[in-house]
Parts: structure tokens; C-alpha cells; sequence
């Protein structure tokens, strides 16, 4: 069995992430054969010209979607941490929708049950990372993500000390 | 019908309120692409000849590209508008990026036509569908990105996409443009003025639908190959110092005209270059829908008058708001930029008509009486500030700025015209024609005015390719086949930044063509396309009344020659060589001596529905 730090999500980083959408456009692609954002697992978020960052599924160690399905049509991978749809339960009333803090469990528009990212298990890795123009998507765990939050902080406080040793 | 078509086009009159669908005629898809091509030649079935730019009678065409929607690096988010220009009497056409023709194409529209007036002021809200006028009166006066962000929050929609003018467009400032995606203007040949003559608001779209392409392999295949051409070398200037390179450039070749075509050096350059722009106040480089490129330069001022303006940066606009008009200040220039997208202004006219109302000012043709006591001198900052204001609100000397330099000195007269650089009626750009031969027979024949970006031919001159201060026979093939392949860019609409990754121009379009289309078009009948929409776009233009006498320069292009001490001294463009040029290009292209196209190369291109029109002039 793997171990619970070790599931790994896609996470952007919002310094690198310019807001292109090629993963939104991937992303459908890949799921529905379908340029369109609305069939997307990730979704990009423009606040402002400066702000981007795109958003998908954190995996969370106690997923609120899967607690709010009052039909217990959600549960999560113990292996992989992925949300999992039981299509036949689901019947789109948007409980875990309100419940997801990340908007990262959406509506599909057509079929009408919830969706969200899989990590494109049948493919082998998620196909928004590989096709990031930017290099801004990463399949990390919350372990490598604190490790790298940890790094550019102190990169950012210590950068007069950087340019010094690098001369 | 074709793949990457919606295969409708939508038509609302503004009058009745009424809306209806068509279908797409796929023989336009073939022969006219898209984008501008296919605008132009809707254009010309929708209207009358003569008519009033800002007439109800003059339709509004709004295009998408047959790659519109789809991951295609660059391809996926352009739209077009076309229209009679009131600049230019003429082709009035400007593209934009950024994500509101993808959205259209998923709405499921090609093109969509607007006709006539609104009683009040309106805003459009197509719904995939459902198509409605709502009322737009408590927008009027907002700018583009307010409005943007108001039919937001009113639809309450936050991913719907929406293209405004500003109060420019309201008050039908002839240089105002139409603003999407907040800071990304279709902003030549003033099409904001006829979106405003018509009381149209804003155009907001959301749209649902799946798009698809024929052959998804090869296609995702082909994208991926271009994903990497576009961390290359092509692109290299885009993604590092933006275009605003070209400022030390065109600097060294002495061909950067400055304080309204005094000059075409700038002793400021060093002060406003793309390096120090980048360096002091570039503070995020973001990217379009669909682009695997990026190069928005998003600049953000941070002490001093200006402190807090936030906006994009390119060299032209940069250019024509600072060494067009003397001023070496970067937080003023983006103050400047940050004014044009608020009211909705086409920057580079703006610029052009503060520095020539500098000039007018410096020779006395105008005073601080007329300009309602601005200090207009060169490198005045603060006039280039208060002049932009009152042009968007037409207040004051901005109500007459506001018809453009050539309306602009109609109205002053007293010499002024002499002062006025322009052609067609269209301001002229970053490029000191004087010295750039080539670029000034692109910029004369030009069918949307002075423009580079129909053409790109300054880019012979300044790489040195040909002798730039020569006029010479081959310039005008030079042109000819430069044009053709640009038309084609603006009918895929694929951005103009990726032209490079092309690396073979036609094969490589028309490959991603057929790719997406699931036609089997060659290369020579996509050359073929291209040369057509240049054909269709100067019919449009001799059917308005246009011909070889406003293929024409800027007086002081023809009359003043360059002072400045270097490589272009004494520089100026005869009517001996304006001649030799414009005789070389109307024979590269099949054309009379009047350049008026030939019933016999309209026969060639399959443009025989359009005889008629030249018949009428011959």
C-alpha cells in the first residue's frame, strides 16, 4: 500500500503560469476528444493581467466531496488518492461542489454527473503537466510542495547573499 | 461542411432587434480562409457603395479563423473586425487576440454581421444560441475593462468574454478601437467610432460548444512540433524583451521618427528602451488562450505621479506615446497606454495626433489659447497626459484631435496638413519611411492606411537585405509576396509574433490548414488565397472610390529630408521614386497603371462575382 504523503497532485506554480490554457484545451482533449474548457478537469483563473494560476484537484487527505455526496456516489483511491464517480449514484445535485474549496469537482455539461481530475491514469501521467507550455504544472506531493515553498522563500530572503556567492 | 468551421454566421440588426442564423458558404471558406478575408468579402455582399462609415448603413462584421478554438499555438483565440473605415473611407479591418474569438467559435458562429442602429445604447449578449440586445445604458462612459468586468458580474458569468469600446467609441473618436481581454485593442482604422455610431456597447459571448478538427492526431502531432519552434529563436525577441527592443534598433539605423518627424533619432532612447522598460517595470510576461509563446509585457509603475498604473507595453505604442513626442519618461508612456486602453483608443494614432498637435504648437499654428492652455511643447509629459484625456472625451482641442490628424488639420488648416502624418487617413507607425524604401512602398499601397503590419516589408530594410535609401525595380514583388502571406496570417488569424515558426511559409500553413479543415488545399492554391484576399481587399477599396492617388506619402515623408547626422542624413521619398515604386508594384501584382485589379487576374483568382466592380472603373 502507498503511503498517504506520497500521492502526488498537479500543482501550479503562479509565478510561472501565464494563463494560456493549453491545459484546459489538453485536458478536454484528452478526456472527451474535444477542444472545450467547460469539459476540462483544470480550469484557469485570470484575476488579473498579473495573477494567474490554473486549478484542479488537491486530492485532500479528508476530501469534503466525497463527505457531502449524500449517496455515497464519491470515494477516494486509498492507493492513489484520486476522486472516484460512481456515474450510476451520482445525480449531479452539487453538494460536493459546494463543499470543494478549490472548485476542483465541477458539472459535466452534458452527461450531468460531477467530474475531476484523475491524474489521467490510463495514460500513465497527467497530460496538462506534459503539455504545459510553461513548465508551470507539477505532479508533486504535498511533501515536495512545502519543500519547494520552503526553497523560494529562502531564496527570496536571501537573494543580496545569492548574487554575492554566485560572482 | 468543412471541419473547423462553426459553419454559421449570425446576423443582428441593431434596428429591429431581430437576429437569424445562416448557413456558412463553404465556397467562401475555401477561397477567403477567414478572419479578415472572409470579413471583407461579407462586407461587400452586406453594403452599398458609398456608404457612410458611421451611417447605420455601414455593417460591423465580427470574424473567427477556421483554427479559432482549437489548442493550435497562437491560432486559437483571434478574432476580426471589419468595416468601412471612417479614417480611411476605405478597408477598415483589426484583428485581436487574446480569448474571445474562442469563445465565439464555441458559441458557434464564424462570423457574426451587425447592421443597422440601436435606438439606445445596447450591449449584445450571444448565449451559444440565444441571442439578445440588453440595455447598456448605466455602461455608457465605463471603459472597456469595467464594462468587461460589469456584464460579468451581471450575467454572473465569471469566464464570459466580452469586447467594449470606451467612451471613445461612444463619442465616435475616429481613432477609437474595441477593447477584449481588458488591454488587447483591435485598434487601427478607428472601427471602435463605427461600433459607437451604432449604439453598441459590448459584445458578450459564452459558449458551450465542442470544437474538433479532422485529423486530431496529426494535429495534436503538429502542435507539439510548433510547442517547441516557439521556445526557439523565432520567437526568442517576443518571450525576452517584447518588441519594445526595437527601440534602440531603429534608433541606431536613424530611422525611429521623433517629435512628429523632426527628427529620426531620439537622444531619450536610452531612456525609454525595451532593456530599461523590462529592467524598472515589466513585471510579468502572461500569455494568450491557446499560446505556447507569450509575450504581454505587463508593466506596472511603482513611485513617483504615475505610481499604480498598471498596463501592457509594445513598441509602437511605446514609440508614438514617447519619442513621437519627445518624451523620455517610461511612467508617463504606460500613463499614456493606460489612458488609450481606458477610453478605448486606438495608441499609436493617439500618440501620432499628440505629436503632430506638438508640432502644430512649436510653429505656432496652434496656441495655448487653442489648446486650452496646455504647455503642448515636445517632452511635455503632462500635455501628452491632459491632450490623450480631452481627446477621449472630446473636450475642448480633443474634439478636434479627435478626427485624426487629417480631419485634425482640415479643421486647424494654416499649413497644418503639411504637419499631418498619415496615409489614407490612417496615422502612420514606428518607422521612418524616409529612410526605409522598401517599408514606404508597403506603407503607401497599404489597404487599411499606413501600417507595418500589412506587409513587414521594413524588415528587408532593416536587416539590411536591400539598400535601404535606394528606390528600385523588385520592390515591389518584395511587397507583393510579403502582403499575400500576411493577408493569410490575418485569415487563419494566427498571431502575427509566430510568423517565424513557419519556417516554410505556405507548406507549413497549409498543412495546419488541411489538418484542421480536412480539405486537401496545395500550397499553390493557399498562395493563391492569400493573393486573392489582397485582390478582394483592393476591390473593397476601388468600389469606395480609392485608387493610385491615396497610395500615396505623408508630405514631410516627401518634402523634409532627415537632419540628423548619420546613415539617414538627407533622406527623403521623391515623386520620382513614389512612381518607379508604386508602377513596380501595380506590375507584380497584375494591376492597371491606376492600380485598379484586372478583369483578367480577378478571372484567374476565381473572383469573377467581383468583376463587376472593376468593369465600373475601367
Amino acid at each position: 500500500m502507498v503511503k498517504i504523503h506520497e500521492r502526488k497532485f498537479v500543482s501550479a506554480d503562479p509565478d510561472k503560469c501565464v494563463g494560456c490554457q493549453v491545459c484546459e484545451y489538453i485536458c478536454s482533449w484528452t478526456k472527451e476528444k474535444s477542444f472545450n474548457p467547460l469539459k476540462s478537469r483544470i480550469r484557469v483563473v485570470r484575476l488579473n493581467p498579473l495573477v494567474n494560476v490554473s486549478i484542479t484537484c488537491r486530492l485532500c487527505e479528508d476530501p469534503p466531496c466525497v463527505a457531502a455526496c449524500p449517496r455515497d456516489a464519491l470515494t477516494q483511491s486509498e492507493e492513489t488518492g484520486i476522486i472516484m464517480v460512481d456515474e450510476d449514484k451520482c445525480n449531479g445535485c452539487g453538494w460536493c461542489i459546494e463543499a470543494c474549496d478549490y472548485g476542483a469537482i465541477m458539472l459535466h455539461p452534458d452527461r450531468k454527473v460531477v467530474f475531476s481530475c484523475d491524474l489521467c491514469k490510463e495514460k500513465g501521467e497527467p497530460q496538462c503537466v506534459k503539455w504545459c507550455p510553461e513548465e508551470a504544472l507539477d505532479l508533486v506531493t504535498a511533501d515536495v510542495l512545502a519543500q519547494k515553498a520552503r526553497f523560494t522563500v529562502t531564496k527570496k530572503l536571501f537573494q543580496e547573499a545569492l548574487k554575492e556567492t554566485t560572482k | 461542411m468543412l471541419h473547423g468551421y462553426a459553419g454559421r454566421i449570425l446576423h443582428i440588426d441593431l434596428t429591429t432587434g431581430k437576429t437569424h442564423v445562416e448557413p456558412l458558404n463553404e465556397e467562401y471558406a475555401k477561397k477567403y480562409i477567414g478572419g479578415i478575408g472572409l470579413g471583407m468579402r461579407l462586407w461587400l455582399d452586406q453594403s452599398k457603395p458609398g456608404v457612410e462609415p458611421l451611417s447605420p448603413e455601414n455593417p460591423l462584421i465580427l470574424a473567427t479563423g477556421p483554427i479559432s478554438g482549437t489548442v493550435w499555438p497562437t491560432g486559437g483565440n483571434g478574432h476580426a473586425f471589419v468595416s468601412k473605415s471612417p479614417q480611411s473611407y476605405g478597408v477598415g479591418e483589426a484583428k485581436s487576440h487574446g480569448s474571445f474569438g474562442t469563445e465565439l467559435k464555441r458559441a458557434g458562429y464564424d462570423a457574426v454581421i451587425f447592421k443597422g442602429k440601436a435606438e439606445k445604447p445596447v450591449y449584445v449578449w450571444i448565449d451559444d444560441d440565444s441571442v439578445q440586445l440588453l440595455d447598456a445604458s448605466h455602461l455608457m462612459g465605463k471603459s472597456p475593462a469595467d464594462t468587461e468586468d460589469a456584464i460579468r458580474e451581471e450575467l454572473g458569468d465569471y469566464y464570459i468574454r466580452v469586447a467594449a469600446i470606451g467612451p471613445a467609441g461612444e463619442k465616435l473618436v475616429k481613432i477609437a478601437c474595441i477593447i477584449n481581454d481588458k488591454t488587447r485593442a483591435a485598434g487601427r482604422t478607428g472601427l471602435g467610432a463605427v461600433m459607437g455610431s451604432k449604439n453598441l456597447k459590448a459584445i458578450a459571448v459564452r459558449g458551450t460548444r465542442d470544437i474538433t478538427v479532422a485529423k486530431p492526431e496529426e494535429f495534436l502531432e503538429y502542435v507539439k512540433e510548433f510547442h517547441e519552434r516557439m521556445k526557439g529563436p523565432a520567437t526568442q525577441k517576443y518571450r525576452t524583451l517584447g518588441t519594445p527592443e526595437n527601440v534602440l534598433v531603429h534608433n541606431a539605423l536613424h530611422c525611429m521618427p521623433t517629435r512628429n518627424y523632426n527628427n529620426a533619432t531620439f537622444e531619450g532612447a536610452e531612456r525609454v528602451s525595451g532593456e530599461v522598460l523590462n529592467d524598472r517595470y515589466v513585471a510579468k510576461v502572461i500569455g494568450c488562450s491557446s499560446c505556447a509563446m507569450r509575450c504581454e509585457h505587463v508593466c506596472v509603475v511603482a513611485e513617483g505621479p504615475y505610481k499604480g498604473t498598471m498596463t501592457r507595453m509594445e513598441y509602437e505604442p511605446l514609440w508614438a506615446l514617447g519619442p513621437y513626442c519627445g518624451i523620455d519618461r517610461l511612467d508617463a508612456i504606460i500613463k499614456g497606454m493606460d489612458l488609450c486602453n481606458y477610453y478605448g483608443m486606438d495608441s499609436i494614432s493617439a500618440g501620432v495626433i499628440v505629436g503632430f498637435a506638438m508640432d502644430c504648437y512649436e510653429k505656432g499654428i496652434l496656441t495655448e489659447k487653442d489648446t486650452d492652455g496646455i504647455d503642448a511643447k515636445f517632452g511635455n509629459h503632462e500635455a501628452l497626459v491632459k491632450l490623450l484625456e480631452k481627446m477621449g472625451k472630446r473636450e475642448g482641442i480633443g474634439d478636434i484631435l479627435a478626427e485624426g490628424v487629417k480631419g485634425a488639420a482640415e479643421k486647424i488648416g494654416n499649413g497644418a496638413e503639411k504637419l499631418a502624418l498619415h496615409i489614407k487617413g490612417v496615422e502612420v507607425t514606428g518607422y521612418d519611411l524616409r529612410c526605409l524604401k522598401t517599408a514606404a512602398l508597403g506603407f503607401a499601397v497599404s489597404f487599411r492606411g499606413a501600417d507595418h503590419n500589412r506587409h513587414g516589408a521594413y524588415a528587408f530594410d532593416v536587416k539590411g537585405k536591400v539598400n535601404r535609401l535606394k528606390a528600385e525595380k523588385g520592390r515591389g514583388k518584395l511587397v507583393k509576396d510579403m502582403e499575400d502571406m500576411y493577408t493569410l496570417i490575418d485569415s487563419f488569424i494566427v498571431c502575427k509574433f509566430s510568423r517565424g515558426t513557419y519556417y516554410k511559409e505556405l507548406e507549413d500553413m497549409t498543412k495546419l490548414y488541411n489538418l484542421v479543415t480536412g480539405a486537401e488545399m496545395t500550397t499553390q492554391e493557399m498562395k493563391m488565397a492569400g493573393e486573392r484576399i489582397n485582390n478582394l481587399a483592393r476591390v473593397f477599396n476601388v468600389r469606395e472610390g480609392l485608387g493610385r492617388k491615396d497610395d500615396s506619402l505623408p508630405w514631410k515623408v516627401m518634402n523634409q529630408p532627415i537632419t540628423d547626422e548619420g546613415p539617414s542624413k538627407g533622406a527623403y521619398v521623391t515623386q520620382e521614386e513614389l512612381d518607379l515604386l508604386l508602377d513596380d508594384y501595380y506590375e507584380a501584382r497584375g494591376w492597371t497603371r491606376e492600380g485598379v485589379p484586372t478583369v483578367a487576374k480577378l478571372k484567374e483568382l476565381g473572383m469573377d462575382d467581383l468583376i463587376h466592380i472593376v468593369e465600373e472603373k475601367m
